[in-house]
């Protein structure tokens, strides 16, 4: 007899049988072939659960609860259930294993290990019920000093003479980052472009193109030249509010991108500009970028494009020597610089980059920061910062940290209703997310998705200002780099000596 | 435009009513930057013809230019010669650098001397015609889209990594030697260097060659000798670049085409492993 290794559910779907009256809504709701019916009852098969609530929600009579399986293997401190999960379905299937959103292993997140401060007696706090704070950002290149011609003490007979590049203003510290179409839905697309429009945000295109309907949101919105150069035309590249060069994204640094031709739908080929059916493969380099000259000479062939109106930027992956890059990217003429840490989502990537590569945002980003500032280059340039910002917490650290604008995805996405089950790669997301399918897609409503991103944003900003009430700054722009307003409480000193952050009572 | 649509005279330069640009006055090359500024105020006059001198390694010339405009340059254009281009026709007296017709939409590019390295990487239409030898990773990632198809001629010979993960497209490499004088002559080089058409999962390469190529093929490629119904397809492409560089028809003849082409439309599919763990 052949042994089969067959590996252990995760989940158990537990079908109260008193409250089921068998209307088989769990099955049609169910996208990813749990529920079943066998003439008598429902049955479930739980190898096929993901936990992602659908069926629990939409079960009319509550008749449908999901929990952890308690099954278990031998248990072993070292060898735990996932990992030989891994070695089962590798020695299985062979391949590398793929996997979506951000790296799951539990590392620690610094974040959580630092403190703000807030104003006491000396310095009075600001009430920002009250008072305007302002948390408008401009993002572009800034002039290094002011230039004017003529000496007078008439001001009348002086007049500027430095040269501004174009900057956008955006209201929030905010940008939700680049989740193309085909990693999710026509619907999702829409409903964050049309938040992002609401809140005057941006929002990223991803690297596969911008579909034609998109283009009336394209002021608020980069567009990103990735390795494949997916829908890549004129109109994609004047249209655009900024232009990103995607190097590296945080959840897979140095790596590519396969989009299988299978998702590669009508309405993927149209944006995308490739055939139906066709694999969408992005090269891990762009082969026209070996070295910063190289890419400083991409940077100047989209400016020539754009005619000098269009900001450009360039999208790293937070890795060890993250600092002489961006040094580079900025001396190579980019004019803002977007850092994605390692927790950073993605639609799939192979589970070893995704869980292995790369470093912290908080570590990369502090370093960013002060390398560029002892490089006089900080002022010059729009940093935004990303790779798991979940909450304003996060954002508001990472202001403090260096950031100019605080990138996320995954938060806009669990506000849509995702319930982050890991799955986006299979393109079967029964909340109509991440997925191609049409009848799943549906199950997104636009406008109730835009205004849960809105009401979201509007509250990390909020919030943002409260905290900077409560520090006595009336700008976020003074909060930026701003390291003596954090605290380090965490177990490791090397992390606040990286940070420039002191420990908690100094 | 269409293959039979390309003017035959292109080569030779005549100015009437038309723009000339010098691209280095008194022997001083002007910046990258302000020789484009030139050609886009010349296009802001409306002048439809644009002649460039005395070129030197300026870069991005007619860089997201669009509409039915044609620059004749003479000189050296530097590279990311017509990148995003989408439209016009861009003809160089003299040989190019690098990266000749990036991720171009369409428009065509002909060039009256050897090319560099990356000529025509993820372009998705337009013409790219040769006359001398290529060097690396000429024709990556190049694509197609409805009735769009990009089209590179090669009149010599190419180096590593020709049409690495080919996305869609047609490349013609003729492996010939036209001298000084034009007179043809066979190119005794090979006609490309390794790695050929990895991750070639759309698109041909066709080579006039009898070598065998089974050893240079990448990862996902596959030569076949080039069937009738494919020559004839592909015919009018190579007679408009003979016509172009005065290549006669009989040494075209003289040796039979070999076709690269995918061996799957994806090729790293059985790379990846979805199991749920």
């Amino acid at each position: 007899m052949a042994i089969t290794h067959e590996i252990i559910s995760h989940y158990k779907v537990n079908i109260d049988r008193e409250e089921c009256v068998k209307c088989k809504q769990c099955i049609n709701q169910c996208s990813f072939g749990v529920f079943s019916y066998n003439g008598n009852k429902i049955i479930a098969e739980h190898q096929n659960c993901v936990a992602c609530q659908r069926c629990v929600i939409m079960c009319p009579n509550k008749a449908i609860y999901i929990t952890s399986n308690e099954e278990c293997l031998p248990s072993h401190g070292n060898y735990s259930k996932k990992i030989r999960n891994i070695i089962w379905a590798q020695s299985g299937n062979g391949g590398v294993l793929l996997s979506a959103t951000g790296n799951d292993r539990p590392i620690r997140s610094i974040f959580d290990d630092l403190l703000l401060d807030a104003c006491q007696v000396t310095n009075p706090s600001i009430d920002p019920l009250r008072e305007t704070i302002e948390t408008k950002i401009l993002l572009g290149r800034k002039p290094k000093k002011l230039e004017f011609d003529g000496e007078s003490d008439d001001l009348s007979k002086i007049s500027l003479t430095t040269n501004f590049l174009s900057n956008l203003e955006i209201d929030m510290p905010l940008m939700i980052g680049h989740m193309s179409l085909g990693s999710i839905s026509y619907n999702a697309c829409q409903a964050i472009y049309q938040a992002s429009r609401e809140l005057n945000i941006i929002a990223g295109s991803g690297e596969g193109g911008l579909h034609p309907d998109f283009y009336e949101y394209a002021p608020n919105i980069i567009t990103e030249i990735a390795s494949g150069r997916f829908g890549v035309d004129l109109n994609y590249l004047n249209n655009a509010a900024g232009i990103e060069i995607k190097i590296g994204q945080g959840a897979k640094p140095g790596h590519g991108g396969h989009l299988p031709g299978t998702k590669v739908s009508k309405l993927i080929s149209q944006t995308r500009m490739i055939p139906t059916g066709s694999d969408a493969l992005s090269p891990y380099p762009h082969h026209d970028i070996y070295s910063i000259e190289d890419l400083a000479q991409l940077i100047a062939a989209l400016k020539e494009t754009t005619r000098y109106e269009t900001p450009v930027g360039v999208k790293i992956a937070a890795v060890h020597n993250s600092a002489p890059i961006a040094v580079g990217i900025v001396r190579a003429g980019a004019d803002f610089i977007t850092l994605d840490g390692f927790r950073g989502g993605t639609g799939a990537a192979p589970i070893i980059i995704r869980d292995h590569a790369g470093i912290p945002i908080e570590l990369a980003l502090a370093t960013v920061d002060k390398r560029l500032r002892e490089e006089g280059l900080r002022e010059q340039i729009t940093l935004i910062a990303g790779g798991s910002i979940r909450y304003s917490a996060d954002l508001i650290k990472a202001i403090a940290l260096g950031a100019d604008v605080a990138m996320c995805c995954s938060p806009v996405l669990i506000a849509m209703g995702c319930r982050v089950c890991q799955q986006c790669f299979r393109g079967l997301c029964s909340w109509g997310i991440a997925t191609q399918q049409e009848l799943l897609v549906k199950r997104l409503d636009i406008n109730i998705a835009k205004k849960r991103i809105i009401n979201l944003f509007n509250s990390w900003n909020e919030e943002l200002k409260e905290v900077l009430g409560a520090m006595g700054i009336d700008s976020v722009e003074s909060l930026r780099s701003n390291r003596d307003r954090l605290r380090y409480i965490g177990p490791n000193p090397k992390i606040a000596e990286i940070l420039e952050v002191k420990h908690a009572g100094e | 435009m269409t293959v039979n649509e390309i003017k035959e005279n292109l080569l030779e330069f005549e100015i009437e009513n038309k723009i000339e640009i010098d691209a280095a006055p008194n022997g001083n090359p002007v910046e990258s930057k302000e020789l484009n500024m030139l050609i886009h105020k010349a296009l802001n006059s409306n002048y439809q013809e644009i002649r460039i001198n005395n070129v030197c390694g300026q870069r991005f010339i007619g860089a997201g230019l669009k509409g039915d405009i044609t620059i004749k340059i003479n000189g050296l254009p530097g590279n990311d010669l017509g990148i995003f281009m989408d439209g016009p026709t861009i003809l160089v007296n003299g040989n190019s650098e690098d990266q000749s017709g990036n991720t171009m939409n369409s428009g065509t590019i002909i060039i009256n001397g050897d090319g560099g390295d990356v000529i025509g990487l993820s372009s998705r239409g337009g013409k790219i015609f040769i006359k001398g030898n290529v060097g690396y990773r000429v024709g990556i990632h190049m694509k197609e889209y409805e009735d769009k198809f990009p089209l590179l001629i090669i009149g010599g010979t190419t180096k590593d990594f020709l049409g690495e993960y080919m996305a869609g497209g047609k490349i013609i490499v003729l492996g010939l030697k036209i001298l000084s004088d034009n007179t043809v002559v066979e190119n005794q080089q090979p006609i490309c260097g390794c790695d050929l058409g990895t991750g070639i999962h759309n698109g041909s390469i066709y080579l006039r060659t009898d070598e065998n190529l089974e050893e240079k093929l990448g990862f996902g490629a596959k030569s076949y000798d080039v069937s009738k119904a494919e020559l004839k397809e592909i015919f009018p492409f190579i007679m408009n670049f003979c016509k172009l560089f005065h290549i006669p028809k009989k040494i075209i003849n003289a040796k039979s085409f070999k076709v690269v082409k995918p061996l799957s439309k994806r090729p790293f599919r059985s790379n990846y492993c979805s199991q749920l763990i």
